[in-house]
């Protein structure tokens, strides 16, 4: 009761609130102060963004590349799902990649990317993001942009808190969102508090190709919300919010509202790389997925995972604490220095900043308030490092920029709220045009933030842009951070629902990025480097066309022989060398979609002709001038027909 | 000959040794949707460019109007010219060697010859890539030829070509008046003397 009376509390003050700014700033917030706005976004024709920001893609399942400040949408890279622009997860190539334990699950819901790092750092190699609805976590290679290794994390329901990355990329971490048997079996939902665990996963991420879940740690069966790795002096621990501290399974909307506080787990992974060492970790058999895309055979393959090591905190002590965090926190972010936690309870109007050297301290002394399954609950007040009260409702996230100041989004009061780190003081505070969820500066959650652009991300968007219909499309709002005052220079629609973005100056990347395959380095098995060797070759109803596109031209380009019933393997490889430069196949009725072959690559289209008759095939990617030109035909024959195998180019054989 | 014209005779011979570490001319072609150019080297035995399949992608860009493949494996001039080079070498060093002003001469005016007809060569090269055009091609322009120029920029369709001499033309152009000075010299030595 007390609660609702405090949050109703809060509400009326919000609204005084936004009536005292009404009255004063609408020119300052609501419209931009265009002229100057619209300078700090230009970027010339031919000049290029200052960084590269990485989006998730939300329930789209991608992710998706931006410039900053222009807002310019650059590539969106296909992560979880097939996507029929790239043919990704409809090539024989990338179907692999989509493999889990329970069949080809060709959707996720993406959340959070975060870029490798190098001492706390961003370094541009890699960016790493969950799927949280089967649980996953990619990896995508920053010098292609594609996604090259996936993983799926076994007993776990929804991958939420993850993949937050640790210093030195060793680890990435993933928290389950739903608690479920584990390992997981058919029991009635009621009894919950007796059957039902959590999972808090480790995934070796330091070598590309060899992701593998390094061990899990068995918890109370809450929901574990989101997660930081602590960087300098808190490197080798983990943070992890939970709610649903009540336990329940039902209604959790109120149900799982009821406790005061909640926690957030403090896991030290250094320690439990002792424990692994001393043998305390248990084997236990569990299914899961691990395909990796190798970048010279063109192919991506699957393997499967039968156990994982698993930790039992009571065995393990000082392997994880809770800290006492109200109320139902989200968010969970530590500053450059890694000295402060902050907790953002999403049912509270404050922050609750939590003192990393303090919790150690804590610690020593034993200062604990109670135990679950063997974890101690440390004493709120032994590790508060403070409070930021700040009259906002409802805070999700926090990033730094690197000059000791802290920005918190605000869903329910939508806004962001600026505040001093040390002395918890509100320096300034910008509303955002839609429930704002995450927010981001690049490098906010690093080290080393490179503090001078702030990014909200839209949770429900409202009005911003021209109407679209019932949908309208997501959105970001750019803040220039430089000054004293945070300043809305742009509003950029983005795909999906940008849960969460990275960003990184744009020279990092760039100079990495890799404008062909070289042929000469091409392995893939069914590859043909040389207009001589293209070829049709029949193995009973297996027929293997070996075909090669250059501008502007297929070769073969008439093929006669197929017949139905057949299964047709189209081996295309690009010839090409140059930049920009990928060729397209599509084939009439073809039940999948084109393939997009880029400089030097091999991929295969597989198609089972249906019925007999003439089908044309042509180049999707407008190549050259004569791009309308790149087709060809294909004969496919009646079931048992004798017609033999013939392929040509210009009526040679 | 003195001395010191022997030894500048000896490394104007030398000095036609560095075509074989750098290109002799370079053409580019530049234009709007190739930000980075596309730059073609010429060299006493191949031709290369500026990345490893620039050649590929020169040949696909001249396809389009049925220029024939730029195929240095087809050209004789890139198998037999590094043999004149090296001839000439050790011609001019033995010049040096036997030390006689009118040898000094005679090579002079070989080499001066040679250049001549090797740029004479290049350049009926060009004109047979730019003009003897495949009847089939794709695109014809009336009137139109694409080949570039000897020396100098030139605007073909919407691609912009410079040629220019490289290094290496200038190690040719070093030799030339390297020898040239020894000739001199050697004159001078003689009327002091």
């Amino acid at each position: 009761m007390k609660n609702t009376f405090s949050i109703l509390l809060s509400f009326i003050f919000l609204i005084f609130l936004a009536a005292c700014g009404n009255s004063g700033d609408k020119k300052d917030s609501g419209m931009m102060n265009t002229g100057d706005a619209a300078q700090k976004v230009y970027v010339a024709p031919g000049e290029y963004d200052e960084f590269y920001a990485f989006m998730s893609g939300g329930f789209s399942g991608q992710i998706s590349v931006y410039g900053l400040p222009s807002g310019r949408l650059l590539k969106v890279i296909p992560v979880f799902s097939q996507d029929a622009e790239k043919g990704y997860g409809y090539n024989e190539e990338t179907k692999p990649m989509l493999n889990t334990s329970y069949g080809f699950v060709p959707w996720d819901d993406a959340h959070h990317p975060e870029l490798s790092q190098t001492d706390g750092v961003p370094d541009g190699r890699w960016i790493f993001i969950n799927g949280n609805n089967t649980p996953r976590i990619a990896r995508v290679d920053l010098t292609t942009f594609e996604t090259t290794e996936i993983i799926e994390i076994p007993n776990s329901g929804g991958n939420h808190s993850s993949p937050f990355i640790t210093e030195n990329s060793e680890y990435v971490v993933a928290g389950t969102r739903f608690s479920v048997p584990f390992p997981q079996k058919d029991v009635p939902i009621d009894s919950y508090k007796e059957n039902f665990k959590g999972a808090l996963t480790y995934i070796k991420a330091d070598e590309p190709g060899n992701m593998d879940v390094s061990f899990q740690i068995l918890v109370p069966g809450y929901d574990y919300d989101l997660a930081h790795s602590g960087k300098g002096k808190s490197h080798g621990w983990t943070f992890f919010t939970t709610y649903n501290t009540e336990e329940s399974h039902t209604l959790k909307e109120v149900n799982a509202s009821q406790n005061d506080k909640d926690f957030i787990a403090a896991v030290n992974w250094k320690k439990a790389e002792e424990y692994l060492e001393q043998g305390k970790g248990k084997k236990m058999p569990s299914d899961y997925i691990h395909n990796y895309y190798d970048e010279e055979t063109h192919t991506a393959t699957s393997t499967e995972k039968k156990e994982v090591t698993v930790l039992i905190p009571s065995e393990c002590p000082g392997l994880i604490y809770y800290l006492p965090t109200p109320k139902s926190p989200h968010g969970v972010d530590v500053d450059p220095t890694g000295e402060y936690i902050v907790g953002n309870g999403k049912l509270s109007a404050d922050l609750t900043v939590h003192s990393f050297s303090k919790m150690l301290t804590a610690i020593e002394n034993e200062e604990f308030e109670g135990e679950v399954d063997g974890i101690p609950i440390l004493k709120l007040d032994a590790v508060s490092a403070g409070t930021v009260s700040s009259g906002g409702l409802g805070p999700l996230h926090t990033e730094f920029d690197g000059k000791g100041n802290a920005y918190t989004t605000f869903f329910i009061s939508s806004e962001v709220v600026k505040w001093k780190l040390g002395t918890w003081e509100v320096l300034d505070r910008a509303p955002c045009y839609y429930s704002v969820g995450h927010l981001m500066i690049p490098g906010g959650d690093s080290k080393s933030p490179w503090g001078k652009y702030l990014v909200a991300l839209n949770k429900i968007t409202k009005d911003r842009y021209l109407p679209t219909g019932p949908e309208m499309n997501h959105s970001a709002q750019l803040y220039d951070i430089s000054g004293d005052k945070m300043e809305l220079i742009l509003d950029f629609p983005t795909i999906g629902e940008p849960h969460y973005a990275q960003a990184i100056p744009a020279d990092i990347v760039m100079e990495n990025s890799k404008k062909i395959y070289p042929i000469e380095e091409n392995k893939h098995p069914h590859a043909v480097k040389n207009e001589k060797d293209v070829r049709v070759e029949r193995d009973g109803n297996v027929v293997r066309v070996y075909l090669t596109s250059i501008r502007s031209h297929f070769n073969p380009d008439n093929i006669e022989g197929i017949k139905v019933g057949d299964k047709v393997y189209f081996h295309l490889t690009n010839l090409e060398q140059d930049w920009d430069t990928p060729h397209g196949l599509s084939i009439m009725g073809a039940r999948n979609a084109e393939l997009l072959v880029m400089p030097g690559q091999t991929e295969t289209l597989v198609w089972e002709p249906q019925k007999a008759g003439i089908y044309p095939f042509y180049c999707t990617d407008f190549c050259s001038a004569l791009h309308q030109e790149m087709q060809g035909y294909i004969r496919v024959s009646p079931k048992g027909a004798d017609v033999p195998i013939k392929w040509s180019l210009d009526g040679e054989e | 000959m003195n001395v010191r014209a022997k030894i500048i005779m000896s490394i104007s011979a030398l000095a036609l040794l560095l075509l074989f570490v750098t290109p002799l001319w370079r053409i580019t072609l530049e234009a709007p949707q190739y930000p980075d150019g596309v730059t073609m080297y010429i060299w006493i035995n191949k031709i290369t460019g500026d990345t490893p399949h620039t050649l590929q992608n020169i040949n696909i860009l001249n396809h389009y109007v049925g220029m024939k493949y730029i195929e240095p494996d087809s050209i004789p001039e890139l198998k037999y010219f590094p043999f004149i080079i090296g001839a000439m070498s050790l011609l001019g060093l033995v010049v040096a060697w036997i030390g006689k002003r009118s040898l000094v001469l005679t090579w002079l005016i070989i080499l001066v010859v040679l250049c001549g007809l090797g740029l004479y060569d290049f350049y009926l090269w060009e004109y047979d890539y730019g003009h003897n055009l495949d009847p089939k091609a794709p695109i014809k322009v009336p009137g139109m030829s694409y080949q570039p120029p000897l020396f100098g920029s030139k605007m073909l369709l919407n691609f912009k070509a410079d040629s220019y001499p490289y290094w290496g033309g200038l190690w040719l152009g070093l030799s030339i008046i390297l020898a040239a000075l020894s000739w001199y010299l050697a004159g001078v030595f003689k009327k002091t003397k």
